[in-house]
């Protein structure tokens, strides 16, 4: 599980049967102290996150497992799964 | 399992159901001399760690789901326990028996 910030969206219109009805968003991974970490991801989001939120995601297959119950399984390896509000870190060493 | 350091706190009030009353905690994984190795991640916590803390940290979805027993759980990380002490040569390190460049 890692943070992440939203960068943007996708709009796919032809896709695998498991991805109809869910938002794709692009998502920078980042460290601790809030600065990027290596490539974006793009991830389902079943929390509503805007533009610009930093928030937490889940990755492999428990990313499938976060599409609200009746839905078939999505074919998906990350999942933003809450907006984050703050990150308490204490200073590096 | 990996041994990991507590960094602090991830709040989130708008969440997946699943995460309701756990407590986020960013880890950072480190070597047995408490140096870090790898990017820290975020991982739950089922132990009542606190930051700065050394921890046992798990990270298999299937594991995780029996922990919170749960069929259908979009958690992989786990906080399952913490360490009092850890007793091992750091592999990294320089092999036991060896003298140092300009010792002896």
């Amino acid at each position: 599980m890692y943070l992440g910030r939203v960068v943007g969206t996708v709009v796919a219109t032809r896709k695998a049967d498991g991805l109809d009805g869910l938002r794709l968003l692009v998502v920078q991974p980042l460290n601790p102290d809030l600065s990027p970490r290596g490539n974006v991801v793009v991830a389902i989001d079943v929390v509503q996150a805007g533009p610009d939120e930093i928030v937490h995601l889940v990755g492999s297959r428990e990313a499938s497992l976060a599409v609200p119950a009746g839905l078939p399984l999505a074919p998906v390896d990350a999942a933003i799964v809450g907006i984050v509000d703050s990150v308490d870190v204490e200073a590096r060493p | 399992m990996t041994l990991c350091r507590v960094l602090g706190t991830v709040v989130s009030t708008v969440k997946h159901p699943a995460y309701k009353g756990l407590k986020l905690y960013f880890v950072q994984p480190v070597d047995p001399d408490g140096n870090p190795v790898e990017p820290a991640f975020l991982a739950v916590d089922q132990v009542q760690a606190g930051p700065g803390d050394l921890v046992l940290v798990m990270s298999e979805g299937n594991g995780a789901r029996q922990i919170l027993r749960q069929k259908q759980l979009p958690i992989r990380s786990i906080v399952v326990g913490v360490v009092d002490a850890v007793d091992a040569r750091n592999p990294l390190g320089p092999p036991e028996g060896t003298i140092a460049r300009g010792e002896a």
